[in-house]
């Protein structure tokens, strides 16, 4: 019974047409963050950010004239679900908001302003400059944590290496598809958006520990084991927790969503996307890279390629 | 059911009403939550210090002095818990919770403060202007100006109910307001606040004829009621004693805040329902136990914002309620194990003990991961500037993943033994979807 059931789910087995889907995803967003790229919020290239609530109905291409005739052409505008406009400009300073805000009211009668946020260049430099470290430090913090972690298995570093290479994979998704949201809806890279990116580090490290530790497991059971096999068994036993426990973190967040509006929608989104991501990656990459690692399947990759460099020297 | 069994339930069942009390009222001086700027509303502002005016080595100096003054003036709007410190060595942050006339404060914080007084002077064009009155003193050339002022001014009515601001001269202030009075008898005098000439209630610029020599006091004349005695609480406050440049300002009103909190705690409440929901449809008892494990949780970590307090933003209750979707997790593993273990035909007992000896070191070693993920974003957040809601989420994650880790593995094995020898232990398919149907 158990033999079959593993049987049906070759997880393993099918693991290049993982790479594929993995890769296809990944190429997507990367041409989309080459050609449309990724709009920074204030917080990453400065400038103020202003959310606008009109007390009548306004169009957003009125909105978009009248910001030009009071001399703000190169805003972007942003509608929220709830029907306010985020209003994005060069770094105003009191004087200049005051005239911008006092043209809007000219124009289209009472407008109250719930949220109002400046930075400037000098500031948005130091806040990339420590999302980068803090990325970096992360990577660099789990990498040495699952190697230290997987210690006394043969080979501990690839544990760790395939482990980073599965958050590089869910980070790059969660990017890609950002930039193509970004594109559509006028979405910028915020804080919550770094938050997000780092939330769901964790979350896929997390899940593809939770493999690797039933690897590691049933290795110590079965010495003489084929890795392979070993692998395959660890994902289909822990499938069931992967898929419940990505189902509990989706439903409460699928929850904020819903309930709490455009303000970290960011964060909300990118945990989304991240969330699936880490659940295939951590079920489908990080494991079956295990697997090529330890195979050196790269040498049949390199033996398929038209140029056959690898094999010259024979 | 062990004797053991029974003192770790009743921690467990203490713990638990201490959370609860903890939550519904006032204990060890915290009332209420503490609530960050975005739920409460408020401004958070950075200010840049510009020292090239300061003395070398002077710089801390002059900053713990714009600090002070800075806090004087915030006295005056009568705002609860202000935050005004330094950052580094040349920043300063306010932090102004709760304040609805945002831009009143703003105001009052970046003003100079500084009333000058200035005479008529024929240019090189031909027309008049008006340039700083200077006198002086000592061998010294000094502008007449209010940081001669004592820092004792106030607003009175005169005889035909007209309002005067009244100031006096301090030593060296005296010096020169008797050499300028005394050569500007008969001409005016202009009266400048923070280089804009001062207008009085009529709209026009205040600038009277001087009458006669002045020494000690003076006063200004022709200023509202209101303003005059803004004026005079903003001068006895002091002047900030260098240029401060505004780099980072966050505001929001606190009706944006109020909405939050309600849109957030209906987003928990329903994201709990669900979860729970799903526990139990899929692990039976065991996820029943698992959810009152979830309502132990949710109590504990509620309390410990409360208590510590944690500053709760909004990405921090995100951080809150994404951590119950992973507090789960821990069960959700030593259920799976614990299936597992039925199917080789384990008794409940025996099962439950395996399951979680043998979820432990997957739960320790993925729960550690987050932990190096939530230290390093706390170490960003508190590292940056506006890097508030990056903490904030990162502070209610760790401490969500600390206590989810005690949840599922005392309080969860503590209900489930409970089962063990009772007279549903034989029924193990209650505790575990599926594990029945493999035994048959």
């Amino acid at each position: 019974m158990h033999g079959l059931v593993k049987k049906m789910f070759d997880i393993a087995g099918k693991r290049f047409q993982f790479f594929l889907i993995s890769g296809v995803v990944i190429l997507i967003g990367i041409i989309s963050l080459l050609t449309v790229g990724l709009k920074t919020g204030v917080e990453f290239s400065s400038g103020s950010l202003l959310t606008v609530d009109f007390e009548q109905a306004v169009a957003r291409d009125e909105l978009k004239a009248a910001l030009a005739d009071l001399g703000h052409s190169n805003v972007i505008i942003q509608r929220t679900g709830a029907g306010d406009y985020l209003i994005r400009t060069r770094e105003l300073n009191d004087e200049e908001k005051k005239a911008l805000e006092a043209g809007l009211e000219a124009r289209f009668g009472k407008l109250t302003e719930p949220e109002f946020s400046s930075v400037s260049p000098m500031i948005a430099t130091e806040t990339v400059r420590t999302a980068v470290i803090a990325v970096a430090v992360a990577a660099v913090g789990i990498l040495l944590y699952v190697t230290w972690a997987f210690r006394r298995m043969p080979r501990p570093f690839h544990y760790g290496t395939c482990a980073i290479i599965a958050l590089i994979h869910d980070a790059l998704v969660a990017l890609g598809i950002f930039s193509i949201l970004g594109g559509i809806l006028n979405w910028q890279v915020n804080m919550m958006f770094i938050t997000g990116i780092l939330a769901v580090i964790g979350y896929s490290v997390n899940n593809t520990v939770v493999i690797f530790d039933r690897i590691r497991e049933n290795l110590r059971l079965d010495i003489n084991a084929d890795f392979e096999t070993v692998v395959n068994n660890s994902m289909v036993e822990t499938l069931g927790r992967s898929i419940n426990t990505s189902l509990t973190t989706l439903i409460v967040v699928l929850a904020l969503l819903f309930f709490v509006g455009a303000t970290i929608q960011n964060l909300v989104a990118v945990l989304i996307i991240g969330i699936i991501a880490g659940t295939f990656s951590s079920i489908c990459i990080a494991p079956t890279l295990l697997v090529v690692w330890d195979k050196k399947e790269w040498r049949r990759f390199i033996s398929w390629l038209p140029f056959r460099w690898a094999k010259a020297g024979e | 059911m062990s004797t053991r069994n029974l003192i770790t339930l009743s921690i467990v069942m203490a713990l638990f009403a201490f959370a609860v009390i903890a939550l519904l009222y006032p204990l060890f001086g915290r009332e209420t939550m503490r609530l960050g700027l975005d739920l409460r509303g408020g401004i958070h502002m950075v200010y840049q210090a510009d020292f090239s005016d300061i003395e070398k080595g002077q710089e801390g100096e002059a900053i713990d002095g714009a600090i002070a003054v800075i806090e004087r003036r915030i006295n005056i709007l009568g705002v609860t818990e202000p935050v005004i410190q330094k950052q580094g060595t040349d920043r300063i942050l306010v932090e102004l919770p709760g304040i609805s006339e945002a831009d009143k404060a703003k105001k009052l914080i970046g003003q100079t403060a500084l009333i000058e007084f200035r005479e008529l002077k024929t240019s090189a064009g031909g027309g008049e202007e008006w340039v700083p009155a200077t006198a002086v003193v000592n061998g010294q050339e000094k502008e007449l100006n209010s940081a001669f002022f004592k820092e004792n001014t106030y607003v009175t009515t005169g005889q035909l109910g007209e309002v005067l601001l009244v100031f006096e001269w301090n030593s060296e202030g005296k010096k020169i307001s008797e050499e300028v009075t005394g050569r500007l008898i008969g001409e005016p005098l202009g009266i400048f606040l923070s280089g804009e000439p001062l207008l009085g209630d009529d709209g026009k610029p205040i600038a009277p004829i001087v009458r006669s020599k002045i020494s000690d006091r003076g006063q200004i004349e022709g200023l509202s009621l209101n303003e005059a005695q803004e004026l005079s609480q903003l001068l006895n406050a002091g002047r900030i004693p260098l240029p401060l440049t505004p780099i980072y300002d966050q505001t929001v009103s606190p009706v944006l805040g109020a909405d939050f909190i309600n849109m957030s705690v209906k987003a928990g409440v329903i994201g709990i329902i669900l979860v729970m929901l799903f526990m139990t449809a899929y692990y039976r008892v065991s996820g029943f136990l698992a959810n009152l494990a979830l309502i132990f949780y949710g109590a504990i970590v509620l309390a410990i914002f409360k208590l510590w307090p944690v500053t709760l933003t909004l990405a921090g209750i995100g951080g809150f309620i994404v951590s119950i979707g992973m507090a789960v997790d821990a069960n959700v593993l030593i259920f799976e194990r614990m299936k597992e273990e039925i199917r080789t035909g384990r008794t409940l007992g025996a099962a439950i003990e395996a399951g979680f000896n043998r979820a432990w070191t997957a739960i320790r070693d993925s729960n550690i991961t987050t932990i190096i993920v939530c230290l390093i974003l706390i170490w960003v957040g508190n590292s940056i500037v506006g890097g508030a809601p990056v903490a904030g989420f990162a502070i209610t994650l760790l401490i969500g993943v600390l206590v989810s880790m005690f949840s599922a593995i005392v309080v969860t094995r503590t209900l489930l033994r409970l089962f063990v020898g009772g007279p549903l232990s034989k029924r193990t398919y209650l505790f575990s979807a599926w594990a029945g149907k493999e035994n048959v």
